[in-house]
Formats: C-alpha cells, structure tokens, sequence
C-alpha cells in the first residue's frame, strides 16, 4: 500500500510565501544599502568592479558626518531624557486620572505621528521665528529648540507604550500593597512604577530612535554646524552620489539594531511593543 | 466586644445601594463567612473593611478602635485576594516580606518571620522564585503567607478558592480552616459557594441584594432557614408557595393539601421548604405521585416526582438491589410522604420591600 504523500495545503503554503515576501521586502532596502556601502566605484552599478572599506574611511573624515553623529546623539538623548517622563506622566494621568475629554486629549497627544513630519517642521519653524520675535533670543537654529522639537516624536510613543504596561497591569496588587501597610508613594515607587518600567525602558527605545532618524522635522530647524546626522546625509547627497551615503547609513542601521539587542535584554520589546 | 464590628455599614454609589446595612460582630478567633449570589453586597463589605471603599453609612471598629475612616495602610487587616495579586517583580520572599518591610522590622527578624510563615503554608524551597514560576495553588499559598506573617488583627480572604480546580480546592479550603483555627485569627470570607462557607466558617452572614437575609451556624440556615431565600440559597430545597388551611395543613398553589409543621395562624400566603433528603418515596399501586425521572448517583439518587401539579425533588440514598424502588421506572405510581415538622412554613414575601 502506498502512503500519501502529505503536502502542505496551498492555502498555507500561499501564506507562508506571502510571509517570506514580506520580510523581503522589509529588510531588502537595508540589506542593499550595507551591501553597497562596500562597492569600489563611486556610481553604483552591478556587478561591483570590488569590495572596499573606503567610504568608511571617506565618511569619518568628512567631519560634517562625525558633527552630525555626534549632534544627533545629542539631540536624541536629551530629547528622550524630556519627552519620556513627561509621556510618562501623561500615560499615568490618562489611565489613572481618567479625566474629562481623555480621549481627545489622547488622540491629541498621538497627533506628532499622524501630521507628516515636513508640514510640522514647517509649522515649528515658523513658530519658533514668531516666539523668537517675542522673547527676543535665537530659537530656531540653537540646540534647545531642536531638543524641544523632538521631543514632540517621543511623546506619542511614550503615551502609547505606558498606557499598554499601565493597563496590562493587575491593579489589586497596589491595593494588597497597601493593605500590606505601604503608603500611597511607597505603593507606587515599589508596585506600579516596577509595572511601568518594560513601557519605559521600551519607550526610550523607541524615542532614541525615532529623535536619532529623523529628517523631515529637522531640516529647517538646524543652524549652521549644528547639523544632525540625517540632514548631514541629504546635503552631501545633494553634491554627490556615492557610497559614502551607505556606509553612514550602515553604522546608523547598526547602531540602531545593537540599541534594539541590548533593550531586548532587558524588556521583551515584541512583548511590550 | 468582637474584634471587628461593621456597624450599621451601608454603601451606596450613586442611587444604587451595594450595601444597604450590615450589623456584625465577629469574636476574637472566629471565622464569618458573608455569602450571597454575585451583587449581593459581600464583596463591598469586605472592601469597606480593608479600606478600598469608603463606606456612606455606618462605622468599622477593629480591635476597639474606629477605622471608619482610615486609609487602607493604617489598618491592621491581612487580605488574600481573588486573583492573589502577589507582585510580579518580586520573588516569593520578597513578596512574604513586604509587610514586614513596611512595619520596619528589622532584616533577621524579617528573614525569620518569612522562613516561618513560608513553612507554614508548606513553601519551603521555593524562597527565590518569581510568582510567574509557581502553580495557581502555589501562588494561592504565596499570598496566604504574604497576608499572614504580619500577624494581623483581622484575616480578609476574598473569594480565595475561585481560581484553583475543585480537588485543590477542597484541600485549601481545609488548610485555611486549620491555619486559622491554630492561628486564632479573627477571619471574615467572602464566598459565592455555599460549601466552602458551611465547611470552613464559624458563623455564616447571607447577604442578598445588599441586605443581610439571615446570620447564623451552618446549622441554623440549614434546618431553621428564616426565609425562602436562605432555604434555596444554603444546600437544596423545594420551596412550594400556598397558603396555611389549617394547623399542619399547607394547600399548594397546584390545589395539593400537604402535611407541614403546625406552623403559625393560617390563612395568609407562604411557602413551604422541604429539604429533597427528608422525604420518602416507595412504589405504588395507586400512588398519588408519578415519577419523571430518576438519576443514579452513586451513593444517592435523586428523584424527580411530581404530586398532581407540584413538581418535587427527592433524594435518597441508593436503594439496595433487591429493594423494590430499585426498578421503579419513570411514569411509574409513587407515594412520597415526610415528617410534618420536617416541612417548614416561611414567609412568602420576604420581609423587606422588594427593589426598594
């Protein structure tokens, strides 16, 4: 007697093609840009004429991208350090405050995400140049005004981050901590900033990078020689075309994945995410 | 005076009433159980207690003193909750700990007290794992041990057999008691199943839509229930509503005369409780009772009759095989009789105003 051959059903196996295209086409640009920041020739073409580590050596001698590495880690940094605990402190209020018209007050705090970066960037600035008019000192080329700015980007990921570990939280166990004889602050210090703390660590994952990447919002905000990393690349790209622009991005896509490496340690970001 | 009071407590939210007044004493040492069908009021009573829900009337007196309006963490209550609430982040001793930690007893005393309490709920071994890490009925054990190393002047448990499978059950329910009783801990439970009150508890409180319907030993509700609330609620019963005729003689809503204790002046409409284990049943010729069905239980089975148009239940232990009700079949003639007393007379209308 011959044994069926057991095949997986066309419906899975359309499903796991679908899956497979689509991690394709995900990691496909990224994949292309490491790849080419290691061509010889200055116009990309294929097949390369030779590997090299050249436009590595090239990006860390042209000083605007190691200033604008260093500006935007920076500018990251401090824009999380401001956006997190102030998203925190909004996420709490949300949840646990529930106050009237808490729902527009969220939608309106998620609105960063939703307005395209470029018509934001625009609105800052010109709004900086009015406050500007009014305070009477430099807003829109200074390090302050781009840190204020970013830390518009952390705030919807912060309020959505700890808004999920506040709800996902069993709140009997601040009542049993203070039935256990724990005051109001000592319940939240010990219980439920502990319950926060995956959202947070997460949050400032997602702040660092959101700040670190972005172009669109910064473009007309940064003065000269305070330029960040992404806005570095498009000036360069606007004389030249090589690989430079690659091998830059490459260590942008590294340093970004040894940050996501390292907070996966800590919080299971696909849990908390 | 007991060691804790609830003193004409009621709560309200809005126009609702959760807890319309409750009056309790509960001595040094003994265990009460409030129990009542879901939205009865049990659970906000013993949140008022704890201080999670500030009461609208009424006073709460532990140990003497008036916690009315003491914050939670001013109280000396120990409370086990329904889902156990142990915290997540912390390892079983750390969890044991934290009362301890907060009345700042110092670090050697603190480690003894936990080792012990960790003991005595049979945890040893376990000290350095996270709650995540233990069965359901561990963690149940955790949050035991949790409440009860700081030696509290009244013991809370809320629902604590709800979440384990019904053999474990049985077995928590009887290590509480024996903790409990060696502890001497003044105790208030919450529960929904009867059983769990009548086995562990001293004293029962049957609570329903915020009213307290009767209080009393297991013995009390069962054989002198004071309503047909509290005859239904604690173990089975057949609840026949009619009328008094006369003196030992109840005429059922189906037009049936049957015998009941002499009861009180007739006339009037109530109800007759007849618990199914206090009446008999044999095979008839001519009896006046059908059966429709019976279910073989094991040591028991339960029949269920019908006489004329009131439908009873009967159960009785299984007959032997040579016992003629062995082969009775349903459709067949029955006769069911009782001890008159057995049948009790409550009133019909409960004696409050219903959804006041």
């Amino acid at each position: 007697m011959e044994r069926p051959l057991i095949l997986p059903s066309p419906g899975r196996l359309a499903f796991r093609a679908l899956v497979l295209a689509a991690f394709a086409l995900m990691l496909a640009p990224v994949l292309t840009v490491m790849v080419i920041s290691l061509f010889r020739q200055e116009i990309v073409s294929f097949p390369p004429s030779g590997l090299t580590l050249a436009w590595y050596v090239n990006a860390w001698e042209r000083q605007e991208f190691a200033r604008g590495f260093g500006t935007s880690l920076q500018v990251a940094l401090l824009a999380a350090a401001v956006g997190v605990p102030l998203g925190t402190a909004a996420a709490f209020a949300l949840v646990r405050g529930r106050p009237r018209g808490g729902s527009a007050l969220s939608t309106l705090l998620l609105g960063p995400l939703a307005v395209p970066g470029v018509v934001a960037g625009t609105a800052l600035y010109m709004f900086y140049l009015r406050a500007e008019f009014w305070l009477d000192r430099d807003i829109t080329s200074t390090l302050e005004g781009l840190v204020a700015a970013h830390v518009l980007l952390t705030i919807p990921w912060t309020v959505r981050l700890v808004t999920a570990s506040l709800q996902g939280m069993d709140r009997a166990a601040e009542e049993a901590a203070a039935n256990l004889g724990a005051r109001p602050l000592t319940v939240f210090r010990r219980v439920t900033l502990p319950a926060m703390r995956p959202g947070i660590i997460a949050a400032c994952l997602f702040s660092f990078i959101q700040s670190f990447e972005n172009l669109e919002l910064s473009l007309l905000l940064v003065g000269p020689g305070r330029t960040t990393l992404p806005v570095a690349m498009l000036n360069y790209l606007e004389f030249r075309v090589d690989p430079t622009l690659a091998a830059v991005a490459t260590v942008q896509i590294l340093l970004v994945g040894v940050l996501m490496l390292v907070t996966d340690r800590f919080v299971s970001i696909a849990r908390t995410v | 005076m007991g060691e804790l009071v609830l003193d004409a407590l009621g709560k309200r939210f809005g126009a609702s009433v959760a807890v319309e007044r409750v009056d309790l004493e509960v001595p040094q040492g003994q265990m009460v159980a409030l129990l009542g069908p879901s939205g009865c009021g049990k659970t906000t009573t013993l949140r008022m207690v704890a201080g999670f829900v500030p009461p609208s009337a009424g006073r709460v007196l532990i140990a003497g003193k008036d916690v009315t309006r003491a914050p939670p963490h001013a109280r000396d209550t120990g409370m086990v909750f329904q889902s156990y609430a142990l915290f997540p982040h912390m390892s079983v001793a750390e969890n044991v700990a934290f009362g301890l930690e907060m009345r700042r007893v110092g670090r050697a005393d603190r480690d003894a007290r936990t080792r012990e309490a960790l003991r005595l709920v049979r945890l040893e071994g376990l000290e350095d794992r996270l709650p995540r890490q233990l069965s359901g009925g561990q963690q149940q054990r955790v949050a035991l041990a949790r409440a009860l190393v700081v030696n509290p002047a009244v013991f809370l448990l809320d629902e604590p057999l709800s979440n384990l499978d019904a053999k474990l059950r049985g077995e928590v329910r009887m290590e509480i008691r024996a903790l409990q009783q060696r502890l001497g801990l003044t105790t208030l439970i919450v529960t929904h199943d009867q059983e769990e009150a009548l086995t562990m508890a001293d004293r029962l409180v049957v609570m329903e839509r915020g009213r307290v319907r009767q209080v009393g030993t297991a013995e009390d509700l069962y054989e002198r229930p004071a309503d047909p609330f509290v005859a239904g609620f604690v173990g089975r019963c057949n609840l026949l509503e009619g009328a008094l005729e006369a003196p030992g003689r109840f005429r059922a809503a189906g037009g049936e005369v049957l015998p009941c204790a002499a009861g009180p002046a007739p006339g009037g409409r109530s109800v007759l409780a007849l618990r199914p284990e206090h009446i008999r049943i044999a095979p008839s010729t001519d009896g006046p009772a059908r059966l429709r069905a019976a279910t073989y239980l094991g040591a028991q089975t339960e029949y269920h009759a019908e006489l004329g148009g009131t439908p009873l239940v009967v159960v009785r232990p299984t007959p032997g095989a040579e016992d003629p009700l062995r082969r009775i079949l349903p459709g067949d003639a029955v006769s069911l009789s009782w001890d008159p007393s057995a049948a009790r007379l409550l009133p019909a209308a409960p004696h409050d105003e219903r959804g006041a």
